[in-house]
């Protein structure tokens, strides 16, 4: 199922200067361009080769999401490969961070350049978690959604359209680390592991705040799950589409949207999550020019549509 | 073992395959003696190599006897007649016909018998006397003691081993299976074959999927009961009334019938897709790894497993590091090794503790941080990992390079081979296309002098340890003809100067070559490339006993075709 997300961020993991290198090819210096601080040697085109290799970093951050949450299934993803993927997306996001750009992009965000029924959830997010934490958590939970060891996909995504019940909403209306958590309870005999009963409390204590006990009806609380995946959902602030979005997706049957329309697109009925994030990380370029996901672009494009029916109400 | 012949090619007779053919997993059993290979949809082939004897069981009643001789790909049919008639017994060897004219009346008969450039003369003398026919083929002799009373006599033929391998099994060892709870698809596909040593005629092997491990057993039969009081010969019950004595069934040979059986089904032991197995030298349990556990099992026991590796995290979001392979040694019962997703191999003792998170040793190489790129850790996760047949060495593949190891030296390899360096500026385009995340397989040879991995464009490399040479070869259809050597190909960064080189830009990627398995003993060598499976030779030694191993690189191609049959 798919992966919507990706790993959460902690940059605190104090690799400072290991990324440095250009990726792309051996040898060429980065320059660094925004500081101020040092400038290497050939300053000639240093602008240049710096705003290249961030564009390079930045297709391969796109990439890199896009692995992540197109993995269609009906078989479980491959867990090797979606942790190499999300390490590298860590890797990239901690060098980011370090350069200072992934700042830049957040305040982009908090800026409020877009109407906020149009933004992704990531800024108020952002913007309270940056405030908490002086640290963005950039991105929300894990990816590896497929993998884990739970129950239904259908019960989960169905759980994001309100319906009330309660063991499902356990997914989504915690950070995806207690789904790993929940679902072991369920998994089959001969793994030994008794105490998972007990770890079904917050994983997270950042999260205090907004992970939602398990008791709640989604109902409730769609602005817990759209902090669940905050990046990739339309965060609706206000409670009022809540009951349209019941409406709206009370006869939705689950089977029909894969994982991935779910989990990128409809928490909250959502317009293109990753595509709207990502597109305005990199004010420079517009559509990601990587060719390969078009044909999740016309699901995506139905959602727009859905999500202009709901933000009209 | 570097001037490979090929043997046999086997693959589906259609040109088109379906995704169910592609083979996903090859292994040699511990004599060599038969080879299986697992595919993408739940079967197993088991091939044998060539008998080296064969027992004729010659039964002189009355009665038609079929003997039934397999000698390289071609069946021949014996049959035999003991009424006093003509008997015309058509000998088909490549290249030429035998015809073998038996007469059984009481006269002397000849048989002339021509392979290859010997004549051997068989002179057959029915009366009731001892009977020796020598037979000479190739460069040993071979000696049929013919007996002509009323007994059963044996032929002993012995041939050299070619190196054929014929399939001699084939079943269907897992099925598609979905799980209700999680609405997903478990795939049937052959993860890993272990072969467990043969203890008598059964064969028993391992086979698992994501899931579930199989044992099977592979048995024989030959000979069947007939003479039954209350049925019939077709099944039928018997009208009670119509008989009239009693008989004692007696066992008459029939067709050699190869049965498989699955013996225990260990399930329901992993959450997490199985990605090896691997049989203790104790020979009474074995290992099974997922992306994150590693269980051990004991071959009767199919209700329970030992957890003795777990690299689960207690909170998933911290998950950073999945296991990729993990083997016991070949001599030691309480070691095994297991890698990583980062680079790292870990060789755990299970006397130290229950619970082998903690590594007895860790071999990694450091990286150069000068060298580091967001690639690098991709590029360093380990795909394979082998103990030499000595159990001093470990072979590591990751996606650039094979290293091998010395078991007391963690902090780095002592030898590194290129298996395809000119990928390393290309490391994007592979990511995109998710070529980066291939699992390439390695090998050894009998003796440890010699390692393999497969590449893409059906290339595969062998690297001599001593002389440090390398080659690299193709396997495929058009490139592959029996008996044909192969040619060693390059792979250039420029333009293409020769006819065996190739440029990188040209190589095609979906042509990978990531199951490869080398014989224990010989240098006989099983590459699987999607859904064929060539069996390459030596051509020089092929019974694996030369202690120098020479590199034709620069000879003119030799094509020792055989005439198509």
């Amino acid at each position: 199922m798919s992966a919507c997300t990706l790993v959460s961020v902690s940059t605190v993991l104090g690799c400072h200067s290991c990324f440095r290198v250009d990726m792309f090819s051996k040898g060429t210096k980065r320059k660094f361009s925004d500081d101020g601080d040092e400038m290497s040697d050939d300053s000639l085109g240093g602008a240049n080769v710096s705003s290249s290799y961030n564009l390079q970093r930045q297709s391969l951050l796109d990439m890199s999401l896009i692995k992540l949450q197109l993995c269609h299934m009906l078989v479980e993803p491959n867990l090797c490969r979606s942790v190499l993927i999300a390490n590298t997306v860590r890797q990239i996001q901690e060098e980011m961070t370090h350069d200072g750009s992934w700042q830049a992009v957040t305040e982009a965000f908090c800026g409020g350049s877009q109407s906020p029924s149009e933004r992704l959830v990531a800024t108020e997010v952002l913007c309270r978690s940056r405030e908490q934490d002086a640290e963005p958590k950039l991105f929300s939970v894990i990816s590896y959604e497929g993998c884990r060891e739970e129950e239904v996909v259908a019960d989960e995504t169905l759980c994001s359209v309100s319906v009330s019940d309660a063991a499902s909403n356990v997914c989504l209306s915690e950070s995806v680390s207690h789904c790993w958590e929940t679902g072991e309870l369920r998994v089959v005999e001969s793994d030994d592991e008794t105490s998972d009963g007990s770890r079904l409390g917050p994983g997270d204590d950042d999260d205090d705040d907004e992970v939602d006990e398990e008791e709640e009806s989604a109902s409730e609380d769609s602005k817990t799950m759209g902090q669940v995946f905050g990046t990739f959902e339309i965060k609706n602030g206000a409670p009022g589409p809540d009951s349209a979005l019941e409406e709206l997706f009370s006869d939705v049957d689950a089977s029909y949207y894969d994982l991935d329309t779910m989990l990128t697109g409809i928490q909250s009925a959502p317009k293109m999550g990753p595509y709207d994030l990502l597109d305005s990380l990199s004010p420079s370029h517009g559509p990601p020019s990587l060719g390969s996901p078009s044909n999740c672009r016309s699901d995506l494009n139905e959602l727009d549509h859905i999500m202009e029916i709901i933000v009209g109400s | 073992m570097l001037s490979p012949v090929l043997c046999s090619e086997l693959s589906a007779l259609e040109p088109e395959y379906t995704e169910a053919d592609v083979i996903s997993t090859v292994e040699f059993s511990q004599t060599g003696e038969f080879l299986a290979t697992g595919d993408k949809g739940g079967r197993v082939v088991i091939f044998q190599r060539e008998p080296q004897v064969r027992v004729v069981i010659f039964q002189r009643e009355p009665q038609v006897r079929v003997v039934i001789f397999q000698r390289e790909p071609q069946v021949r049919v014996v049959i035999f007649q003991r009424e006093p008639q003509v008997r015309v017994v058509i000998f088909q060897r490549e290249p030429q016909v035998r015809v073998v004219i038996f007469q059984r009346e009481p006269q002397v008969r000849v048989v002339i018998f021509q392979r290859e450039p010997q004549v051997r003369v068989v002179i057959f003398q029915r009366e009731p006397q001892v009977r020796v026919v020598i037979f000479q083929r190739e460069p040993q002799v071979r000696v049929v003691i013919f007996q002509r009373e009323p007994q059963v006599r044996v032929v002993i033929f012995q041939r050299e081993p070619q190196g054929e391998y014929n399939v001699y099994s084939t079943f269907q060892s897992h099925d598609p299976e979905f799980d209700y709870l999680k609405s997903l698809e478990i795939e049937e596909k052959i993860n890993k074959i272990r072969w467990l040593p043969q203890l008598h005629s059964a064969l028993f092997l391992l086979t698992t999927n994501d899931k579930t491990i199989k044992l099977w057993k592979v048995s024989e039969r030959d000979k069947r009961p007939e003479g039954y009081n209350l049925k019939d010969e077709e099944g039928r019950v018997k009208d009670i009334s119509k008989i009239t004595s009693l008989q004692v069934p007696v066992l008459r040979p029939m067709d050699l019938l190869v049965e498989a059986s699955p013996r225990r089904v260990f399930a329901n032991a992993h959450a997490y897709h199985i990605n090896s197995i691997s049989i203790n030298s104790d020979c009474e349990t074995y290992l099974s790894a997922d992306d994150l556990r590693i269980n051990l099992w004991n071959l009767s026991i199919t209700d329970r497993s030992f957890n003795i590796v777990d690299l689960k995290p207690d909170n998933m979001e911290d998950l950073n590091e999945v296991i990729t392979v993990a083997e016991f040694h070949p001599h030691h019962c309480h070691l095994l090794a297991f890698s990583s997703s980062t680079g790292t191999t870990r060789l755990c003792d299970m006397r130290s503790r229950a619970l082998c998170d903690q590594h007895a040793k860790l071999f990694e190489e450091a990286v150069d941080p000068g060298s580091r790129s967001f690639f690098s850790e991709l590029i360093s996760s380990v795909s394979d990992v082998k103990f030499s047949h000595s159990g001093r060495y470990l072979l590591t593949r990751d996606y650039l390079s094979a290293k091998v190891w010395d078991l007391n030296m963690e902090k780095k390899p002592v030898e590194t081979y290129q298996v395809h360096d000119y990928l390393r500026t290309k490391l994007c385009t592979l990511y995109e296309s998710d070529c980066i995340f291939d699992k390439f397989e390695c090998a050894w040879n009998g003796t440890d002098s010699v390692i393999m991995t497969g590449a893409y464009n059906n290339f595969f490399r062998m690297f001599d340890r001593a002389s440090r040479r390398d080659v690299t070869l193709e396997a495929s259809r058009e490139v592959c003809k029996r008996r044909a050597v192969l040619r060693p190909r390059r792979v250039c960064v420029g333009k293409e100067r020769r006819d065996s080189d190739i440029c990188v830009d040209n190589l095609d990627f979906r042509k990978k070559v990531l199951h490869t398995a080398w014989h224990p003993t010989d240098n006989i060598i099983a590459i699987a490339a999607r859904n064929n499976l060539y069996i390459f030779q030596d051509r020089h030694s092929p019974n694996g006993h030369h202690a120098v191993h020479r590199i034709e690189q620069e000879r003119p191609p030799e094509l020792e075709d055989t005439p198509p049959q």
